[in-house]
């Protein structure tokens, strides 16, 4: 055999199989469904591009939502009009502070029952206002509050 | 949200044109089974038996080459075709690139003298042991053959024993009888 590159890194088939869905569905809620597949695409093609030199393939899951969340901002930047969701002046070096915090958050957000999860990520992560939610979730107002509302009433008991 | 076929098309087309897809693999229905077929920008680098454990396989391949493995079928299109004709008895002569990445020295010369046996006939393994410049060396390129990473395409089924006893095949001799039957038209 030739030269041995060594890294126990599973084919990226797999990883893309793996979690796909998920990094789409995240970026969904965050930047809404016009946008979303631009930012799917280039948070796959980076992840893609790093991952050979990629050290621990011990959370693939967790390094994938850090360059989704990421291009999420990139794309909230690039919106000139839109007020920017994450006060982050260097998404380069810093993306987030607390990565295992925010990681342990993301995966509380993405166990909660599917209307309170998509007002919470509509809400927070996409900085969407309750009359845009309702309309992405073809429902009220009033029960868009009300997800969101139960939602993090969720969150907080389960996180304490 | 499920990311369907159309946008996983997309993306691959982007990788591709960025430079990033190391690594394409498909797989095609055969008269031998299930082929699992991996090639690299330089060409065809592996072809596997449906009873090699696929995982193993990709493993081994992203380890010696690169981690960057994507299923993308169309890069595969003209192995497949020219693997469809030559079970359907009409092609003799493979012309895909062949990437070697996988073979060492002394099997890489094994197996490029062996690609030079025509089709429908048959070498020893002495013969490709002379071929080589290692007259003594019949089980060293047994070996060699063994460890073959494309078989069909480099056509170690076309090396048998001396006398014309069957030999071992990587594939299982049921595979290697059935090449040479339809080699042998």
């Amino acid at each position: 055999m030739s030269t041995v590159k060594s890294t126990a890194l599973p084919p990226f088939q797999l990883v893309f199989d793996e979690h796909a869905n998920a990094v789409l569905t995240f970026l969904t809620g965050a930047v809404g469904s016009f946008e979303a597949e631009d930012c799917f695409q280039e948070t796959m093609l980076s992840a893609l591009r790093a991952y050979p030199g990629l050290g621990d393939a011990s959370n693939l899951r967790g390094w994938l939502f850090t360059i989704a969340r990421r291009k999420a901002i990139d794309a909230h930047r690039a919106r000139a009009r839109r007020p920017m969701p994450v006060a982050d002046p260097d998404p380069g070096s810093t993306p987030n502070a607390h990565p295992e915090t925010d990681e342990v958050l993301w995966d509380q957000v993405r166990s909660l029952p599917v209307k309170q999860r998509k007002a919470v990520v509509l809400r927070f992560a996409g900085d969407r206002s309750y009359p845009e939610i309702a309309a992405a979730m073809s429902t009220t107002q009033d029960s868009a509050r009300q997800s969101v509302h139960e939602g993090l009433k969720k969150l907080r008991r389960e996180l304490r | 949200m499920t990311v369907d076929q159309v946008v996983t098309n997309r993306f691959l087309e982007r990788a591709d044109a960025k430079g990033l897809l190391d690594v394409a693999v498909t797989t095609m229905d055969s008269p031998v089974g299930k082929l699992l077929l991996v090639a690299t920008p330089k060409g065809l680098v592996r072809i596997a038996f449906e009873d090699e454990n696929r995982d193993d396989v990709l493993g081994e391949v992203a380890e010696h080459l690169s981690p960057r493995i994507l299923e993308a079928p169309r890069r595969l299109d003209p192995v497949r075709r020219e693997l469809d004709k030559y079970f359907a008895g009409r092609l003799r002569d493979f012309e895909v690139p062949i990437d070697w990445s996988l073979t060492g020295v002394f099997a890489r010369r094994v197996l490029r003298r062996t690609a030079r046996i025509p089709y429908g006939s048959v070498a020893s393994y002495r013969d490709v042991a002379v071929g080589v410049g290692t007259p003594r060396g019949a089980r060293a390129v047994g070996n060699a053959l063994g460890s073959n990473p494309i078989p069909v395409v480099v056509p170690c089924h076309r090396v048998v024993r001396t006398g014309g006893a069957i030999g071992g095949y990587g594939g299982g001799l049921p595979r290697k009888r059935y090449l040479l039957a339809l080699e042998a038209g």
